[in-house]
């Protein structure tokens, strides 16, 4: 018998050697792992969990065509519990432990700017689902997203609002610890003011804040025409909630952030009245629409997915479609194969990946009226 | 001017909960002379208490909101005298510092505790007492604004009461003035403590309620940061003294309020933990705190 530290080297020794001899001998049916990592628990768990379900279904759906190259699909997801710093570890552990192929995610932007270096670090390809920031895919080469970003939502949010609510003046409320909300204000006030609107007042939130009464009560005194909540579900549904309580009865609007079965239920009848843009509309005619809502509905006791699940969904098929194209899930050719995607039928629209390796793709203005969504526009970048 | 009074207003709500809150800790200190840092999560307690019992009783009722208030705050007094039984108890006559520890190691325990039973998402509050908004002049005064402040005034006159004109209040004055000579005098410093921290935690419960009627939107996590804006209260009012937490907590809200009001809203909690750090500088045993000589 050896000693006990000699011992504990040798098998550390091997468990460092496993995957190389892994990698030598690839198994031609080995599966191809695909890690995510995303809030499953926390205030922004509806995200992870939608998108989840998303991925989920279109791993379901390329297994049972085959797999992807012949082999089949597996699908890993790391909780990131809504914390900051956790989305790091997340991505490390997926990449070093798990080997996966590629990484979808992250949802909310301050995620996906923390992994983001270290999958461009590890030349790992990852997707992006709900993040549209634009500093996230200019991270690196090898990260791209699925979604539209903020100078594009901001401009079809200040066009609607000036135009279609015939907005003069505005009032933002801003999350400033949230990147994707900074970034979508910012952009907001610079397209709101360029078309002849006025912001009366510019009001900051942090992250996981519950009393809004003090920052509603000084945007009351200006008498703006609307207010921009531009950051998520959980605060926005407080905010309608408190707005109201303080006899604001007007249009609040705000962006993607707000997309969440949640923000009705937190917010109940205060959330009326309120619009906001988003990647995708459950009322659209479009044939990918309908068959991705019937798969959808069929697996989840006909819920109707919202529109982050649409993202997840799109995420993993264009995912597949680059492996496909590239022959092979060595890092470099994926990421060559995904940045040269054109015309790619997803259920959030027709995807092309454009220099900055960003989609192009339209957005869906919906009205929340009686505690439902509805559609009320398409706008086309 | 009505901007003014309507801030003035929202302060003083949110200065009632943490008043409410301010007071456990304060009790708490004052027979034991130590910080009950699991105090914050009672108050989370309290708030899930009233979420399962709010789905028993018709919403929107006054009898059905204050019996989940009651129900809540005799549930988390047991669980208070149930923490300090097992917890706090066999500690008595070890170093403060062990003491602290424990109160740390107990708040993770239920807040993590509470993430497996109750799951980490926020869930929605029900209004469990009538809603009803009135115009008074230019302010808007809400229904659950006044159930906060009424109910806070209500629970401190009572506290007041029993502090000062009952037995077991002048006992627990006894112990916190001399716990040996207490036990001297034939006072049973268990059963003192142990209602100390039932008392305290029954007002954590009615906080956790107020806050959640207010801000619904409830979660294992939701006491963090109101526990530590009630102990900067308690800090600021001298901690171990009760009208000094109240008082604590009214300045504490209303100061918030009327910063995230202004155009240094990011600076919120910074302003808040600076006061505490201000006080600690130049009135070491706060506003209305004695100083005493440790003696040795």
């Amino acid at each position: 018998m050896l000693p006990a530290p000699i011992r504990r080297l040798l098998a550390r020794g091997a468990w460092l050697l496993f995957p190389l001899t892994c990698g030598l001998a690839a198994d031609p049916v080995a599966p191809i792992r695909v890690g995510q990592f995303a809030s499953l628990t926390g205030k922004e768990a509806s995200f992870g969990v939608a998108a989840r379900e998303g991925i989920d279904l279109a791993v379901g759906e390329l297994n049972a065509r085959g797999g992807v190259l012949g082999r089949p699909v597996e699908f890993l997801v790391e909780d990131i519990r809504s914390q900051s710093g956790e989305s790091a570890t997340a991505v490390k552990k997926l990449i070093a432990r798990d080997r996966v192929v590629a990484i979808l995610g992250g949802n909310a932007s301050t995620n996906s700017l923390e992994a983001a270096p270290i999958c461009q670090a590890a030349h790992v390809p990852m997707i992006a689902i709900s993040s549209t920031n634009p500093k996230v895919t200019a991270m690196g080469t090898y990260i791209f997203r699925t979604c539209f970003i903020d100078p594009f939502q901001g401009a079809v949010l200040a066009k609607f609002a000036r135009e279609s609510l015939h907005v003069q003046r505005l009032a933002l409320l801003t999350s400033a610890s949230a990147s994707y909300s900074v970034g979508l204000s910012r952009v907001l006030r610079e397209r709101f003011t360029a078309a002849g609107g006025e912001i009366v007042a510019e009001q900051k939130y942090a992250e996981g804040d519950k009393d809004f009464r003090a920052q509603l009560t000084a945007i009351k005194a200006l008498h703006p025409d609307a207010i921009a909540a531009t950051g998520y579900y959980t605060e926005a549904a407080l905010i309608c909630l408190q707005a109201r309580a303080l006899g604001l009865d007007l249009p609040i609007i705000g962006g993607d952030g707000w997309e969440a079965p949640q923000l009705l239920e937190l917010g109940g009848r205060a959330v009326d009245g309120t619009y906001y843009s988003t990647h995708y509309s459950a009322e659209s005619p479009a044939p990918e629409v309908r068959a991705f809502i019937r798969k959808f509905s069929a697996r989840h006791d006909g819920r109707v997915p919202d529109a982050v699940a649409a993202l997840g969904y799109d995420a993993m098929m264009l995912l597949a479609d680059a492996i496909r194209r590239a022959g092979t899930t060595e890092g470099p050719a994926v990421r060559a194969a995904l940045a040269a995607t054109r015309d790619f039928p997803g259920v959030t629209g027709l995807t092309t990946i454009d220099a900055q390796r960003n989609p192009s793709k339209p957005a869906i203005i919906v009205k929340v009226e009686g505690g439902r969504v509805q559609f009320v526009a398409a706008v086309r970048p | 001017m009505s901007e003014f009074l309507q801030q003035l207003l929202n302060g003083l709500s949110l200065g009632a909960i943490y008043a409410l809150i301010a007071l456990g800790y304060t009790m708490v200190y004052g027979v034991l002379r130590f910080i009950n840092f699991a105090h914050s999560d009672v108050f989370m307690v309290g708030a899930f208490i009233g979420y399962y019992m709010g789905k028993l009783v018709p919403e929107g009722t006054l009898w059905g909101g204050l019996a989940v208030l009651g129900v809540a705050m005799l549930g988390c007094a047991l669980l208070g005298m149930t923490i300090e039984r097992l917890a706090y108890r066999r500690l008595r006559s070890a170093p403060t510092l062990n003491v602290l520890i424990t109160a740390i190691g107990v708040s993770l325990l239920l807040e993590y505790t509470g993430q497996v039973f109750f799951g980490a998402a926020p869930r929605n509050f029900p209004s469990i007492f009538p809603v009803r908004n009135f115009q008074l002049g230019g302010i808007i005064v809400g229904s659950n604004q006044l159930i906060v402040i009424a109910v806070s005034v209500v629970l401190m006159v009572v506290l007041q009461l029993i502090v000062y004109r009952t037995r077991i209040g002048t006992a627990m004055r006894a112990v916190s003035l001399n716990p040996k000579a207490a036990v001297l005098m034939g006072v049973n410093n268990d059963v003192v403590i142990s209602f100390t921290f039932g008392l305290g935690s029954a007002l954590a419960a009615a906080g956790g309620i107020l806050y959640a009627l207010n801000y619904p939107s409830i979660d294992p996590l939701m006491g963090v940061m109101p526990g530590l804006k009630a102990f900067v209260a308690a800090i600021l009012g001298g901690i171990g003294n009760i009208p000094g937490a109240a008082l604590g907590g009214l300045i504490l809200g209303t100061v918030e309020t009327f910063v995230s009001g202004s155009q240094w809203s990011t600076y919120k909690d910074a302003i808040a933990f600076a006061i505490l750090i201000i006080i600690l500088l130049f009135r070491p045993a706060g506003l209305l705190g004695r100083f005493t000589v440790e003696k040795v």
